[in-house]
């Protein structure tokens, strides 16, 4: 019985959590609850993944109300594969945010931030889950306004005008999301994606359908932070807590990302996305831009928060650049990229979050030879960072892989020459911290509190990279459920 | 604590008129939300004007005395709670999420207990979420 509500369960659990965590109003049983919800989540999304690669789609009626009038909760492989990794990351984030959060945040809101980090899942949760697509604006909002909280609520003074900017571009795109949505129930009567997608053909080549796909465009482009609506991107992940600038980069621009992919391909169609609009082009334009555009400016950082929220923008453009092609391999590529993707950066920033807590600040001459003094940490940065560039055996060179095949599948050998060189610079930027972290001379540390960090951090950052590195080898998770969920989405499989 | 508005007559007797008309106006539009025009979040918005009223006559340090943070605290997430309870009562009871029929004895009294409980979950938070933000304002300054 209680597997026929799993994915309202799924939204419910951390919303419950985050009032409870209000209530008690205590630092270590809100910790407690948040990561109890959290790991139920996760256990959620396993089960929902397990049962729509067995069963088919799953539909949820809230309410009791039928479908194309009351909300719809759906699940396909395409979000189940998405929930299972925001839950996952997220559970792993909790257990790491316990010692982190007491470090940068004020004693006082510890128990407000795990209220609002419950919020921000739900709302990602939802986003993912919703058949709906009024229902899907109103859980983006939830998730945009508690991440515009976990930016500000940093004690970095600066993470406030961060937080402000985002609020702003955020909010600019929501509305985008939610003028379009308005167009295109003005021509279909319909909030509901299916009974959108039905709809949909009878009324193609109309000017408002048009204007509502340019609205929509640009709107995801920018909660995406898609080159050249990026400029949000950078600060926010460089003021916010550690576990924060984690959380937010690993899943916020990826479930972003799956909105694009809901709307682009579920809603609108392949047919009006990419033979009337022309998405192909831009899409390839700007994810080329993306990747180089974000990559060169990672380079030349010297807070190495700012160099991998850079570095984000670059990988978005991989994605981006995935879907551009509109074939199969393309976009298992993108789907395979942003569940790596995932692993990687959060990986990356519990290894930075590492750092913070012993020097209180992530800049590349804070650094000097820290590789002999936290070995463990800058071990997993170091692994970390060859999975961003795309070394063998781990994850960055699945999706990497799959993306120049569906390039040269495309006969487009420039770009599988682009997205090769692009290798490069990350090895550059990479390269510039390992060689910080253990080839320079240690700069004399007024402190001695500069040994390895507790174990609870250590773990959760381990963890990551280990799965780096597995899923590297054994892809039978990911490149067993990615392609399936390409071909659904592109409409090939019943 | 900042200061009052200098005590003004004309103003401490109007408002002691008008806040309790004003509060009695915000259960009205509370209760009557599923047959008339209103609901909870407006409710809750007038009954948060009654207070910020209140605050601005007769000083700050009055409104505090009864609406301490912690208060705000426990009746802001006291109404999500209440939210989600109904949605889960309606789970337990053999329904789907918010599916308020299976509440009641019939469908009808079912849908009106469950609007009448959300409502009242919608009305709580966004009655104290306004008072906290108010407050977030007022004493900017005034805490350390």
């Amino acid at each position: 019985m209680i597997s026929h509500h799993l994915p309202i369960l799924q939204v419910i659990v951390p919303l419950l959590a985050a009032p409870l965590c209000l209530l008690l109003y205590d630092r270590f049983l809100s910790w407690c609850i948040s990561l109890f919800a959290s790991g139920i989540a996760f256990l959620i999304a396993a089960l929902l993944l397990h049962q729509t690669l067995h069963t088919g789609v799953i539909s949820y009626e809230l309410g009791g109300w039928a479908a194309p009038w009351g909300i719809e909760y759906r699940v396909d492989i395409v979000n189940a594969f998405v929930l299972l990794i925001v839950t996952a990351i997220s559970s792993t984030i909790i257990v790491f945010a316990k010692e982190s959060v007491a470090q940068e945040i004020y004693a006082e809101r510890i128990p407000l931030f795990y209220a609002v980090y419950m919020l921000f899942l739900c709302g990602l949760l939802g986003v993912t889950v919703t058949g709906d697509v009024f229902n899907l604006f109103v859980f983006m909002e939830i998730s945009a306004l508690s991440s515009y909280t976990l930016i500000a609520i940093s004690e970095d003074r600066r993470a406030l005008t961060a937080s402000y900017q985002y609020l702003f571009l955020g909010t600019i795109g929501a509305s985008f999301i939610l003028i379009s949505i308005g167009l295109l129930y003005s021509m279909t009567g319909t909030l509901n994606m299916q009974d959108l997608a039905r709809r949909l053909p009878a009324v193609s080549g109309n000017r408002t359908v048009e204007s509502a796909f340019a609205f929509l465009t640009v709107g995801i482009s920018i909660k995406l932070a898609l080159v050249p609506l990026h400029l949000w991107l950078p600060n926010a992940y460089t003021y916010a807590p550690s576990v924060v600038s984690a959380f937010i980069a690993s899943t916020a621009t990826k479930v972003a990302f799956y909105v694009l992919l809901r709307f682009m391909f579920s809603v609108l169609g392949v047919t009006l996305s990419f033979q009337s609009m022309l998405l192909s082009g831009i899409f390839l334009a700007l994810g080329i831009a993306a990747i180089f555009v974000g990559s060169t400016a990672a380079i030349f950082q010297d807070n190495i928060k700012r160099m991998l929220a850079y570095s984000s923008i670059a990988q978005i453009g991989y994605m981006v650049l995935g879907v551009s092609f509109a074939t199969v391999t393309g976009l298992t590529a993108a789907l395979l990229h942003l569940f790596n993707h995932a692993l990687i950066k959060a990986a990356l920033f519990l290894a930075l979050g590492c750092i913070f807590y012993r020097f209180g600040s992530a800049s590349m001459n804070q650094i000097y030879g820290i590789g002999r003094r936290m070995p463990w940490t800058m071990t997993a940065f170091v692994i970390g960072g060859l999975s961003l560039i795309g070394v063998p055996l781990t994850v960055g060179f699945i999706s990497k892989w799959y993306l120049v095949l569906a390039a040269m599948e495309a006969g487009m050998w420039l770009v599988a020459a682009a997205i090769l060189a692009a290798s490069l610079l990350t090895v550059v930027y990479i390269w510039r911290v390992v060689e910080a972290a253990w080839f320079k001379v240690p700069v004399q540390s007024p402190t001695a509190n500069t040994g390895e960090v507790p174990l609870s951090m250590l773990l959760p950052t381990w963890a990551l990279i280990i799965a780096n590195r597995y899923f590297g080898i054994d892809t039978s998770l990911t490149v067993g459920v990615a392609p399936q969920a390409a071909e659904w989405l592109l409409g090939i499989t019943g | 604590m900042p200061n009052p508005i200098q005590p003004n007559l004309v103003l401490r007797v109007a408002g002691k008129m008008l806040i309790p008309i004003i509060l009695m106006f915000a259960l009205y539009v509370q209760f009557h939300g599923e047959t008339g025009p209103g609901g909870g979040f407006q409710a809750g918005v007038i009954f948060t004007s009654a207070f910020i009223l209140y605050a601005l006559v007769f000083g700050i340090g009055p409104a505090r005395a009864v609406a301490t943070d912690r208060v705000l605290r426990v009746l802001a997430a006291f109404g999500v709670l209440l939210y989600i309870g109904v949605g889960i009562a309606s789970l337990l009871s053999g329904g789907n999420f918010l599916d308020y029929d299976v509440l009641g004895e019939n469908a009808i009294e079912g849908q009106h207990l469950g609007i009448f409980l959300i409502e009242l979950g919608v009305g709580f938070t966004v009655a104290s979420v306004m008072i906290i933000i108010f407050f977030a304002f007022a004493e900017r300054g005034a805490r350390p």
